[in-house]
């Protein structure tokens, strides 16, 4: 099973801490892979505030194929962070030509756009790389979006980090998803390897999605740009909370009302009964089976970590003001935040969306038999 | 016949008929019961002479011939008196001196049940065993994630949805800011297909609704059972219990009359409203009740003069194009119930439910569709339909399930798929084979009447004489004699063994998939069948 582990921190700290942290909890993965999702920079990102940042692997074609296309569209580079391979390869990691992160400028016409409009633009440039690199299998891309990056690679998540120099100014930053794989099958595919993006959205999960068939195959015909790939039945945990906030409009909260929807008897003194129950039999398609644990941060600098409603994966909260971590394991979490109050460390149960929001001040536990925030 | 007559070319010998009479002479008492119990009058008491020669070894004493009378049973070759297997008389004869064993070759009667240029009528399901449905095996068993769910102790929902789910985006719009909502009935996903007051004994109809109505209130099964078109008893109509019943509308309206009257004095909304287009039986054909069964209590509730065959017609008659007349029958019922019932249309296996699907598609008031396979059975019909007409249920329900995926709806019009589900005696398979293709509830009406009422008629032509009224275990006559027979309180408990035990298969067969939280409608990477073209066909794992 693979382990998971998050931090959201008041100031930048370096992903590295988190891939330590990983590593405290290798009995949980086979070192086969890592992949980190980074936001709210501090170094010399933090300037670029507003710029979309594409993160991937290209093969050297790759890459002259995809600045080719970025012209083409109109995005300028406009910084850099070189990722240049030091030390020896770890075991598994193949050798790859460029490893890319890169700040954009936005052409005039898209950066005029509304908002929604202006996100849809960046999803679609994106996936248009993607299905680019598909083709000749040359172009990989984990996400194009404002002040928000990704690395993945195959092999031990310590060896990798080193390899790939992680520990760096350049990349401190103040949320931090990171996921140490368990691999399950043998032709490794960087695109089923987690964290998931979409459009300022990222989740990880551990377990297995036994319902994942029938999800993707309403997620996949829902006609939202981005809901494709599904190389991972964890694919659609992203994608289901990027349903929740960004089509239905709903709260954070709501999510877990969709995934795992309370039972009739647990309903019948909901003070929304009558809506949740609508949801319930509106959402039944995404309801999930588990066992998984999924941590998750939205735009805006929310971490959050739920459970399927059967709890069969283990999954921690805890820290001190200014920095928390959400963890797999508490001995990940102690070794990531040792000096925190233990007593205050939560573990979700079955109904809780365990939330640290953008204060970073304090854990809040959200239970599903608590009133949702929603405004008609 | 004596050998020197001339054979007519329907006179047929035992050895000529789908079942033989094997009786035991060193057993029988004569005491008659199985001759007076024989619903088609297939045997009867045989005077039989016979010639003793006594020869003795000695050549010097002539031989002796005597003569002897002895009594018996004798099998009837007339078509019409054809034994039909039911093994009635093997049930009632206290010295198992007598039973029907079938022909070790097809029968000759065949061709000869249509004496009179009358083409063969009768009741049951077409005549095949087969089921690809048996073939399909569940495979994806959660071994990755541990532990695997429990059966037993784990708790299950696997109710499904009745009725139209809107996209999520519009409903969550819709419940916010309080617009109308269709309605949508939580129910259990096993349910009691469509049989008429009238095809079915009064007792046998007592029997399930007094099942149904245990299900629901002592065990909290929501079990629901349609009524087929045959009208309802004025005092379900009237009671707290009609809704556990979907009212069934089809082209001939029998009982409607009735229906429509008693709406302002109906304590409790139906569970929903099935308007019969098709039946998987005969398709193109209406129902049929012959004039054997409709007697008064029939005829009264039907609201038609008894002692007539009750014939409707193929089609609605305001049908132009299935879109207007579904649309309209659906706005009709809706409209009488205040938008409150589910209203969806039933019709029978055909390459166009796709089309019929696209259709409802667009009808927001369009509650469910209702497909009844080729293996679906009747009270009554055409052999030839039965045997040869309609669609099987497997790939047609697949092929709505894909249809409504590739719009986006996938289970917004739930899909109820009938049609010789168990019919081998498998029935929590495949019920459970059809909701992983992506049916959200299945219907069953001949299990039923097996399993709760002893129903002796098999796909082997056995029996199947649900059509003359002279059921010889009560279930579709409506003859007193015969539905005495049948206790209604042992139907009822015996349909909710039926329920109880489907459900224990059930969560056997989602728990080791890992699902209980809902029930797996469309989880076809779980199912799998080791014949590459059905698998090809079903777009599911091919397995060997
Ligand atoms: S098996 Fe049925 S039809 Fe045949 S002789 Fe016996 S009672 Fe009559
Ligand atoms: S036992 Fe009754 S219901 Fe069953 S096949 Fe025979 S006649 Fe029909």
């Amino acid at each position: 099973m693979c382990r998971l582990f998050a931090l959201t921190a008041s100031e930048p700290v370096s992903p590295m801490h988190a891939i330590r942290a990983l590593d405290v909890m290798r009995e949980g993965h086979d070192g086969s892979g890592v992949g980190l999702f980074l936001s709210d920079f501090g170094g010399p990102l933090a300037a670029f505030k507003d710029k979309p940042i594409l993160s991937g692997i290209c093969t050297r074609e790759g890459l002259r194929r995809l600045d080719a296309a970025m012209e083409d569209w109109g995005f300028t580079p406009l910084w850099e962070l070189p990722i240049t391979p030091q030390g020896p390869r770890p075991r598994w990691t193949p050798e790859r030509d460029v490893y890319v992160l890169r700040v954009y400028d936005m052409p005039a016409h898209i950066a005029a756009l509304p908002q929604q409009e202006r996100e849809l633009a960046l999803v679609r440039t994106r996936l248009e790389l993607r299905h680019m690199g598909l083709e000749n299998e040359d172009i990989i891309v984990f996400s194009f979006w404002p002040d928000a990056a990704m690395i993945k690679e195959i092999g031990d998540p310590l060896q990798v980090g080193e390899y790939l120099g992680v520990e760096r100014d350049e990349l401190l930053c103040r949320t931090i998803l990171a996921q140490g794989r368990q691999n399950t099958n043998y032709a490794i595919n960087l695109y089923a390897c987690h964290p998931f993006f979409i459009q300022g959205i990222s989740t990880m999960t551990n377990g297995e999605n036994t319902a994942f068939v029938p999800i993707r195959d309403f997620l996949m015909n829902q006609g939202v740009p981005g809901y494709e790939g599904y190389n991972s039945d964890s694919e659609v945990f992203t994608h289901i909370l990027h349903y929740t906030l960004k089509v239905l409009g709903l709260p954070l909260e709501a999510y877990k009302h969709i995934i795992t929807p309370l039972k009739d008897h647990e309903l019948e003194n909901h003070p929304q009964k009558a809506f949740l129950a609508r949801l319930k039999q509106l959402c039944r398609r995404m309801i999930i089976d588990g066992p998984n644990c999924v941590i998750g941060a939205i735009p805006g600098g929310t971490m959050f970590m739920v459970q399927d409603s059967k709890k069969l994966r283990p999954g921690v909260v805890g820290g001190r003001p200014g920095l928390f971590a959400f963890s797999s394991e508490i001995c990940g979490l102690d070794f990531a935040i040792p000096d925190r109050d233990r007593s205050k460390d939560v573990q979700p149960m079955h109904l809780d969306t365990v939330i640290v929001g953008p204060s970073r001040q304090e854990v809040t536990v959200c239970r599903q038999t608590q009133p949702l925030p929603l405004h008609s | 016949m004596s050998a020197n007559t001339a054979a007519s070319p329907s006179q047929l010998s035992i050895k000529d008929l789908p079942w033989q009479i094997q009786w035991r002479e060193e057993r029988c008492t004569l005491c008659g019961a199985c001759t007076s119990v024989c619903p088609v009058g297939a045997i009867r008491l045989g005077v039989f002479r016979k010639r003793e020669i006594h020869a003795h070894p000695s050549l010097s004493t002539r031989p002796k011939t005597t003569w002897s009378i002895r009594y018996g049973i004798q099998q009837c070759t007339e078509p019409h008196r054809a034994c039909v297997g039911c093994a009635t008389c093997t049930l009632v004869c206290p010295n198992d001196a007598i039973m029907p064993m079938h022909s070790d070759e097809k029968d000759k009667l065949r061709m000869h049940r249509n004496i009179g240029g009358q083409a063969r009528t009768r009741g049951g399901r077409r005549n095949d065993n087969e089921s690809v449905l048996d073939r399909i095996k569940f495979i994806r068993i959660s071994m990755l994630t541990d532990p695997a769910l429990d059966a037993g102790r784990h708790e299950f929902d696997l109710r499904t949805l009745l009725g139209r789910v809107l996209p999520p985006q519009e409903g969550v719009r819709a419940a916010l800011d309080g617009g109308w909502v269709p309605p949508v009935r939580e129910i259990y996903p096993l349910m009691i297909g469509s049989m008429s007051f009238g095809a079915l004994s009064p007792n046998m109809w007592e029997g399930l609704q007094m099942g149904v109505a245990y299900l629901n209130e002592e065990l909290g099964m929501p079990v629901r059972i349609c009524t087929g078109e045959g009208g309802v008893p004025p005092r379900l109509l009237r009671s707290r219990f009609l809704k556990y019943v979907i009212l069934q509308i089809a082209s001939g309206y029998f009982g409607w009359d009735e229906i429509i009257h008693a709406i302002p004095h109906m304590k409790e909304d139906p569970c929903a409203v099935e308007i019969k287009y098709g039946q998987g039986a005969k398709p193109g054909d209406g129902g049929l009740l012959m004039w054997h069964k409709v007697n008064q209590l029939i005829a009264a509730i039907r609201g038609v003069p008894p002692g007539v065959s009750l014939p409707s017609p193929p089609t609605h008659q305001t049908k132009y194009s299935i879109e207007e007349a579904v649309a309209k029958m659906i706005q009709s019922m809706s409209m009488a119930w205040g938008f409150r019932v589910p209203v969806y249309p039933k019709i029978s296996g055909t390459t166009t439910a796709t089309s019929v699907l696209n259709n409802l598609t667009r009808n927001p008031y369009a509650a469910a569709l209702a497909i009844d396979g080729e293996d679906g059975g009747t009270g009554a019909a055409y052999n030839v339909s039965m045997d040869h007409m309609g669609a099987p249920i497997a790939s047609n329900i697949r092929d709505c399930y894909l249809t409504l995926c590739a719009l986006g709806k996938q289970n917004e019009i739930p899909l109820i798929a009938g049609g010789g589900i168990g019919k081998n005696g498998n029935l929590a398979a495949n019920a459970a084979a059809l909701i992983m293709l992506g049916a959200s509830a299945v219907q069953i009406g001949k299990y039923a009447m097996q399993a709760a009422a002893g129903c002796v008629g098999s796909e082997s032509d056995r029996c199947n004489i649900c059509n003359i009224g002279k059921c010889p275990k009560g279930i579709t006559s409506q003859d007193p004699r015969l539905y005495r027979r049948l206790d209604p309180e042992k139907v009822a408990e015996r349909l909710v063994d039926l329920f109880v035990s489907f459900d224990t298969e059930l969560k056997k067969i989602v728990a080791p998939l890992g699902r209980s939280t809902s029930l797996p409608i469309g989880m076809s990477d779980a199912i799998g069948i080791n014949d590459k073209d059905a698998a090809d066909r079903l777009q599911i794992r091919y397995v060997v």
